[in-house]
């Protein structure tokens, strides 16, 4: 069991694109849910219209950047066609609207007569070109401390991820100390309340969503141009629940949140991945276990870990304790 | 304003009203919870709706505020009408409402209670809270809102979550934080009920004062004591209707009152 190799690979995921494009994601879950109380079960197709809508364009001739304003776009289209009629209706029709449309989205571009489009089950590949095109590294360097080192074409990619997690996290923590913020908390806390004081609370709602549902995006299309590559398999519903237990690790509802939550998810994944996979590599389980079995382990020790630090610490990382223990009227 | 002169039929009309409802009508699968004729609000008075529980009294204050709407009816403020008006456009009007059930913003701070109250407010939209310099306005906000704690003796909870309040205080921040968006009138559904009695006295010269601002006070109370102390006009109500108005004095003798609420303590 070489300990220090599962270590400094968890260590290398908490921080590399994944973890920036996650992070990015969870900062608008958590606008929504955390702050709005918004049930968005569909964060992974915010993702996924964000990576596509990008991918579509420059794989049918339209510029790379062009293909970026696309991806935004289509988030911020979906915002408005899950948000526009569910809105107005109890939470709960949000979140069955969301998760739906989100599955259904993942089936269509990945079904035979949308391949003209999206290319079905293969995906769509290099379309970032341009993005590489400016990575002042060198591409196949490494870059790091010993055996803790970042390709340069990884780094590029971290650098431009962690800046879009840092821009996107100014915003929020402007916005929420804005008397906006205020709202959409107030709002979270009781809609009646804000209709009664002249708030527009479906406007608010609607903001919120397509907000967060715009990171979605962002998000989305980093991590296909990491991956030069983009396949529907990306984005299964257990991403939008990754994510919530990000936001809910590092405290719904807090600016910080998000990003520590990412990181500790990154970290804690790959940790017991490179633990299952070597220890079921050594025979620990004899024939319990082949690989595959190890890897479902994997997810089971996750779940294990992330409910242990549940418990020691129920709000996440940053939340507040007298906020949680609020019992509302 | 004296509602001396004003006779004391059910349906009468006022001097100068800022509520006029006719032939409002709310039905709950065959039962008329709201079937209300003709019924006017005088401006600038505090009017008491009582009437035994199941009344309707407060299927009236959701319609009449739009968090419920009509089946048959219409209903003005200041002579426009409200039928159809979303709940939120009804405040900026100017009628404000609170809820028998307390509405506390409870992981607000108090001070964020009320100044989310506050209308017209920069910073409070989306646009607004990003390009626009909101911090003056925000700042005046607060030290209305601090006035206003203070008048109301919360001053020193500002910084406390609602959510950690009493339920008398409660429903004294709910009051206070409805008087931010400056209503011309108030409705008031039960906010003594579950108020410990020294908070009950400060919360009536609250309403008084209200009055005494110009507003008009339109009043939900169980408590005929209460209803006699600061009442200009009485409505009872009951199955819906309007059986009864008039002064306090002239509602505590009415047999038709008396009868209404032994009628319905005797069916349970
Ligand atoms: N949403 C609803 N659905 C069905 N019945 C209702 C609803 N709201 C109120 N009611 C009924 O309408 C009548 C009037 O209720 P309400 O206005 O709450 O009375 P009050 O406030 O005078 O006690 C009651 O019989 C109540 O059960
Ligand atoms: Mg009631």
């Amino acid at each position: 069991m070489d300990w220090t190799e599962i270590l400094i690979d968890a260590a290398t995921a908490s921080i590399g694109p994944v973890a920036a494009a996650y992070a990015l994601a969870a900062i608008g879950l958590n606008l929504q849910f955390g702050y709005s109380g918004l049930l968005n079960f569909g964060q992974a197709g915010f993702m996924l219209v964000g990576g596509y809508g990008a991918a579509i364009t420059v794989e049918h001739g339209g510029s790379f950047w062009l293909g970026i304003l696309v991806g935004i776009a289509a988030s911020v289209v979906l915002g408005l066609i899950l948000g526009g009629p569910t809105l107005r209706l109890r939470a709960d029709y949000l979140a069955i609207v969301t998760i739906s449309a989100a599955e259904i989205l993942r089936l269509i571009v990945r079904s035979g007569w949308a391949e003209p489009l999206t290319n079905g089950v293969f995906g769509i590949q290099g379309f970032a070109n341009p993005f590489f095109d400016l990575n002042p590294l060198a591409t196949a360097g490494r870059y790091g401390w010993g055996d803790f080192t970042f390709q340069g074409r990884q780094l590029w990619v971290m650098i431009v991820g962690w800046s879009l997690v840092g821009l996107a996290t100014l915003l929020l923590w402007k916005l929420i100390a804005s008397p906006w913020g205020r709202a959409i908390r107030a709002i979270r806390e009781d809609e009646d309340a804000a209709r009664a004081l002249g708030k527009n609370v479906f406007g608010y709602k609607l903001q919120s969503l397509i907000l967060g549902g715009a990171l979605g995006g962002a998000a989305g299309m980093l991590l296909a141009v990491e991956q030069q590559n983009i396949v529907s398999d990306s984005f299964l519903p257990q991403l939008t629940f990754f994510l919530y237990v990000i936001v809910i690790l590092g405290g719904a509802g807090t600016i910080l949140g998000p990003i520590f939550g990412a990181i500790v998810f990154r970290f804690l994944f790959q940790f017991f991945d490179g633990f299952m996979a070597q220890s079921q590599a050594e025979g620990w389980y004899g024939d319990l276990l082949d690989a595959t079995d190890a890897q479902q382990i994997k997810l089971v020790l996750v779940g294990a870990g992330l409910m242990a630090l549940m418990v020691f610490r129920p709000q996440g990382a940053f939340g507040n304790r007298e906020e949680l223990l609020i019992d509302d009227n | 304003m004296t509602t001396n002169t004003i006779a004391a039929e059910p349906g009468v009309a006022k001097p100068d009203p800022i509520l006029v409802v006719d032939g409002l009508q709310r039905t709950f699968g065959g039962l008329h919870a709201v079937d209300v004729d003709h019924l006017e609000i005088q401006r600038n008075t505090i009017t008491s709706l009582i009437g035994p529980n199941g009344a309707g009294k407060t299927t009236l204050f959701n319609l009449l505020t739009g968090f419920d709407e009509v089946d048959a009816g219409t209903f003005s403020l200041n002579g426009e009408s409200l039928v159809g008006v979303p709940s939120y456009r009804v405040a900026r009007r100017g009628m404000v409402r609170t809820f028998q059930l307390t509405k506390s913003l409870g992981r607000l701070t108090v001070l964020e209670n009320m100044m989310f109250g506050a209308p017209d407010n920069p910073g409070e939209s989306l646009s607004g809270a990003m390009f626009r310099r909101w911090r003056s306005a925000e700042a005046d906000i607060e030290a209305r809102s601090r006035e206003l704690l203070e008048r109301f003796g919360m001053d020193h909870m500002s910084s406390e979550y609602a959510g950690s309040l009493s339920g008398g205080q409660r429903k004294l921040l709910e009051m206070a934080r409805s008087l931010m968006v400056e209503p011309d009138i108030v409705m008031l559904d039960e906010p003594m009920a579950g108020v410990n009695p020294v908070l009950t006295q400060s919360l009536l010269e609250h309403i008084k004062a209200l009055r005494d601002d110009g507003r008009t006070v339109v009043f939900v109370e169980h408590d005929m004591d209460v209803v006699q102390e600061i009442s200009d006009w009485v409505i009872v109500l009951a199955e819906g209707q309007v059986i009864a108005e008039g002064r306090p004095e002239q509602i505590a003798s009415n047999p038709i009152v008396i009868d209404a609420y032994l009628g319905t303590q005797s069916n349970g």
